[in-house]
């Protein structure tokens, strides 16, 4: 059951600088820990994020084994058009989540 | 010598009691502000706290049907931000059929195994917290107002006499930090007052949710004490007690904590 909580303001005047944040749910287990038996957990993380406005790549990014569990990412963009912003999360296992939001762009 | 020994008794007593006392109401202060700035900023801000990520699971729980009676939370208790507004401030409660107080983790449990016929949820899984923060959500701003069951005063008792009992390799009780030291620190960290206002809650050092009674076992741990089990009366007691002496501060759920 995974989920996730994404932040994009409704509305914005063109040309002004918005937050974006993206909170997903997700172990992160990085791969190093053992069990009490001394087996391997194995590793099990968000391999890389993407964030695209109307289609557009906007920012991305690579995650690895020391970022914790549950990322949280924060980063900004000019709004310069209406329409709407998607997620995307790819990781081990298959893991593959999306979420989107609409912006409106006065 | 009897009367030395009455006295050195009776100065006992005074110094317990004097331990003992409950942090008086407006010097009772949160986990939350001994915190740095930015772990407050992430409980604040409601798309940054991971805590929300298992209210946003509960509330799906809520309305998902379970159990041979088929029956989801929702069918009885209709929209959890009417009916259970208010009611995790006043838990642990005293239940009638089993005689003794239950914590709310043990009610949702109550609820699905008796009323809705499924199985009951293991301590600290994904879905009783889910459960748990997504009721306890509904109180939140809320002050914690402990049920006034005269039926509860011998467990309340009990719990008050667990957190002032010494134990464990290190002998230390509850109070010994909680009530006597909360102004220092131990080593970087400060030591707070204990006050369960945001549990379920999102510690950093767990990178996961966590109830009260996992946050009252790692303390056994630490003090290097034999810790009870999950769902132990004397982890209810404990509960019980910390409520009330945390009575009239505002519910945080879901906190974060370093």
């Amino acid at each position: 059951m995974a989920s996730v909580l994404v932040n994009v303001p409704k509305r914005a005047k063109r040309g002004d600088i918005v937050e974006i944040r993206a909170l997903t749910s997700h172990i992160m287990e990085p791969g190093y820990r053992r069990t009490a038996a001394g087996e391997v957990i194995p590793r099990n993380i968000i391999t890389s994020f993407a964030c695209r406005y109307n289609g557009r790549e906007i920012f991305c990014a690579d995650l690895f084994p020391a970022i914790a569990a549950n990322p949280y990412l924060s980063f900004f963009t000019t709004a310069s058009e209406s329409g709407t912003i998607e997620f995307e999360w790819i990781g081990d296992n298959g893991f593959s989540q999306t979420a989107s939001a609409a912006i409106t762009v006065e | 010598m009897r009367r030395t020994s009455a006295i050195v008794a009776a100065l006992l007593i005074v110094a317990a009691q004097t331990y003992a006392a409950d942090i008086p109401q407006r010097q009772r202060r949160s986990g939350y502000s001994f915190m740095a700035p930015d772990t407050k900023a992430m409980q604040d801000d409601d798309t940054a706290n991971p805590g929300m990520l298992w209210v946003l699971d509960g509330e799906a729980l809520w309305n998902q049907r379970i159990g041979a009676a088929d029956k989801a939370c929702s069918d009885c208790h209709g929209d959890a931000k009417a009916s259970m507004k208010g009611v995790a401030a006043r838990y642990p409660a005293f239940d009638k059929a089993l005689g003794r107080p239950v914590d709310l983790e043990q009610r949702i449990n109550l609820c699905r195994t008796e009323r809705q016929q499924g199985t009951a949820l293991d301590y600290e899984s994904h879905d009783l917290l889910a459960l748990t923060a997504f009721i306890t959500h509904q109180s939140r701003g809320m002050p914690i107002a402990p049920a006034t069951d005269p039926q509860l005063a011998p467990f309340l008792e009990k719990g008050h006499e667990l957190f002032t009992q010494r134990q464990g390799q290190l002998n230390l009780a509850c109070a010994n930090c909680h009530d006597d030291n909360w102004d220092k620190h131990l080593a970087g960290s400060a030591i707070t007052q204990g006050q369960p206002t945001g549990y379920p809650m999102y510690r950093l050092e767990w990178q996961t949710l966590g109830s009260l009674q996992r946050r009252l076992r790692s303390c056994m741990t630490g003090i290097r004490a034999r810790a009870f089990s999950y769902g132990a009366p004397e982890l209810v007691e404990l509960e019980l007690y910390l409520m009330s002496r945390a009575a009239g501060m505002p519910i945080e759920t879901p906190a974060v904590r370093p």
